[in-house]
């Protein structure tokens, strides 16, 4: 749309005239069709028509939104309504006066909460300091689109297949080709079970430097973290490195960093290579923890098949749930309880079979990210919460999802 | 392949395994316990050490209290502990790093981290680091062991398991996803000696610094809701937690909605 406002001096004349036999004729048009509620009179007094504010509800009464969303319509609204989309304000920093890197885990090459809190965290030490730029170091290919949004200025990717899998090493060495590059100061880790743990404690004992750990606090140059399996709290002057607990600052939310990507230093020695990966194990789902279990099939009262069932869960490599009915009824055991008074489980995908989803149920799914329900009724509070709900019997899904696993598995297996 | 290794560790007499254990601190009452992943660590040494050379050592000061604590670790079949005597607030590494250099273990266990003190597990790393050692964290389970490597299983995040092939000597620590500690008989508990053993002292000058209390309750955060006008802010404070906008299928056939279902998993990446 064109941003060159149009006037017609004629027509706005006759809005202002009252008493113009076309004065009705030329407000309805200009208000798109509906009654008009505020005009300004002859006398360039704003009259007002409180009859024609608002409209009728669906029980008869007339309700008023003062928000602007119905009366969003009308014309000229559609650059009052860019306007009213908070921007974040966007930061340059092109000489930065030092620089605190942040290695993150990106597991699955996105962000984690956890990474945010830490990049929120390097956000505050660094506009803290004065003009500090936050520098991201990570090992995998990004599918993260917003790393501007999460605070990063700049970027190291060291992408490569030495550093892939579990390469401690060669990451240790790519994160001292960073301290010798940038001499970054601060690093801060996410004191996670992912990597950061590990890495930051291997960065600190290269360096000789003593970090401080399960950091949850920072101010006014002191911080404070977990001891003692978390019975103390441990106050000290802040460290050059810091491995932060997740929720240990705000993300960022205001403003919106460049995110530049720099190149990796050019010669990282080749390191000594101790650890050598052979890859991921083949786990039995059904000896996996409920509650960190990464894919569950969950059973309710609307399952009658029970082999299909479990034949299911064994085909598609899923840890096994169940709501309360279904393990009142005798038909799943007490462990495999999902919900409050079960298990709260974090499942990144929860495929609830027949679970029509008791309040108590939904509680204990909260945290997981994916939920597809496959129930008879459409009206369940489960088909609410889903991301993915299918209507139909759930025994028939099942058999014909199991059919198309089984045939592409078989269809691989030839190919190969 | 627990066996095989078992095996294999049979055949080669020479292999040294030590462990390092820590005085632990029961969550719930506080007294002086075995810690639960140093416990674990010993656990798997001795299924390890089939032959019996497994020495387990600790660093630090000893009274009537620690004392007990460490019978704990006795009372599940090694016959001693070397106790290096440390008075309070010294850095505990020199001591067991000379110690290890004179004992030369293949393989060095440890708890993932301490009960008491600072607790931060660090130590493992710095022994690593110094004395040149491979390390690997997140044990769940020794596979098997050969003249200079062994295959472990280490345990990632979501019960899933990856396989490591580690030069030998290294260092290793186990947390919780490795077997559980077996209990601690009484008998050979009291049996067992405890070798005290002098070495060297280096005061830990930085943790001077610091104040130590009794850990706070961290603060809940907050729903922060940036939003223009009153009526945002009051439709987020009341909204339901549920999500919105989710794709119902009606009156699909099962193998349309398998498909459905079927992409989603695929695109997630949980479908093997």
């Amino acid at each position: 749309m064109s941003e060159i406002v149009r006037r017609d001096p004629r027509t706005e004349w006759i809005a202002r005239n009252r008493l113009h036999p076309e004065h009705e004729a030329v407000l309805a048009q200009l208000n798109g069709g509906a009654a008009v509620a505020q005009w300004m009179g002859p006398n360039g007094i704003i009259r007002r028509n409180p009859h024609a504010v608002g409209f009728i509800g669906p029980n008869g009464i007339r309700r008023i939104d003062r928000s602007g969303a119905q009366t969003a319509h009308a014309s000229g609204s559609a650059r009052r309504e860019a306007a009213a989309v908070p921007s974040r304000r966007p930061v340059r920093i092109d000489t930065p006066a030092f620089i605190v890197a942040v290695m993150a885990d990106m597991p699955g090459g996105r962000l984690s909460a956890h990474d945010r809190d830490v990049l929120g965290l390097a956000r505050q030490l660094a506009d803290e300091g004065g003009q500090g730029a936050v520098l991201l170091v990570s090992f995998c290919e990004s599918r993260e689109d917003a790393l501007g949004e999460a605070g990063v200025d700049r970027v190291v990717n060291f992408a490569g297949e030495s550093f892939e899998g579990y390469a401690p090493e060669q990451r240790l060495t790519a994160l001292g080709g960073i301290e010798r590059q940038h001499e970054p100061r601060y690093w801060l880790f996410p004191d996670s079970p992912l990597g950061g743990a590990e890495l930051g404690r291997r960065l600190a004992a290269r360096l000789g430097e003593r970090p401080a750990t399960q950091v949850w606090q920072i101010a006014d140059g002191q911080c404070t973290g977990r001891g003692a399996a978390g019975t103390t709290d441990v106050t000290r002057k802040l460290p050059r490195i810091v491995l932060a607990l997740p929720e240990c600052a705000e993300p960022v939310s205001e403003t919106v960093h460049a995110a530049a990507p720099i190149d990796p230093p050019a010669a990282l020695p080749q390191p000594l290579r101790r650890v050598e990966d052979l890859g991921a194990v083949a786990v039995d789902p059904a000896g996996v923890a409920l509650a960190e279990a990464e894919f569950i099939l969950s059973a309710g009262n609307g399952i009658r098949d029970w082999d299909g069932f479990h034949q299911a869960a064994r085909v598609l490599g899923a840890t096994e749930g169940a709501s309360r009915v279904a393990v009142d009824n005798g038909f799943m055991p007490r462990h495999r309880q999902v919900g409050a008074t079960g298990t709260w489980v974090t499942a990144r995908v929860y495929l609830a079979v027949g679970i029509s989803g008791a309040i108590q149920h939904l509680q204990g799914i909260q945290q997981c990210d994916k939920v597809i329900a496959i129930n008879t009724d459409p009206g369940c509070d489960m088909v609410k919460r889903a991301d993915l709900s299918v209507i139909a019997d759930s025994s028939e899904v099942l058999a014909a999802l199991v059919e198309m696993v089984e045939g592409v598995r078989k269809e691989q297996r030839n190919a190969a | 392949m627990q066996r095989d290794g078992n095996g294999n560790a049979a055949t080669e007499p020479s292999l040294k395994v030590a462990a390092l254990v820590s005085v632990g601190r029961h969550p719930v009452t506080g007294r002086a316990r075995r810690a639960e992943y140093d416990a674990r660590a010993v656990e798997i040494g001795l299924s390890l050490a089939k032959g019996g050379d497994l020495s387990l050592v600790h660093a630090g000061a000893s009274s009537p209290e620690t004392e007990a604590a460490l019978r704990g670790y006795l009372g599940m079949g090694p016959g001693a502990v070397d106790v290096l005597q440390q008075p309070e607030g010294s850095d505990v590494v020199p001591a067991l790093e000379s110690w290890l250099r004179a004992a030369g273990p293949r393989v060095v266990l440890c708890g993932a981290r301490g009960e008491t003190g600072e607790g931060s597990g660090l130590v493992p790393f710095i022994l690593a680091e110094r004395l040149g050692w491979s390390l690997v964290s997140g044990l769940a389970e020794i596979e098997s062991v050969d003249r200079d490597t062994m295959t472990v299983l280490q345990a990632l995040p979501r019960g899933q398991r990856r396989r490591l092939k580690v030069r030998l000597p290294a260092v290793v620590t186990v947390d919780a996803a490795a077997q559980p500690a077996r209990q601690s008989a009484f008998g050979p508990a009291q049996r067992g000696e405890l070798h005290r053993v002098a070495s060297e002292v280096v005061p830990d000058a930085a943790a001077r610094e610091w104040t130590v209390a009794p850990a706070r309750k961290r603060p809940k955060r907050l729903k922060i809701v940036k939003a223009a006008s009153a009526r945002d802010r009051f439709k987020a404070a009341a909204a339901k937690a549920e999500g919105s906008g989710g794709q119902v299928l009606t009156g699909v056939s099962a193998q349309q909605g398998a498909e459905a279902i079927l992409k989603l998993l695929r695109e997630e990446g949980v479908l093997r």
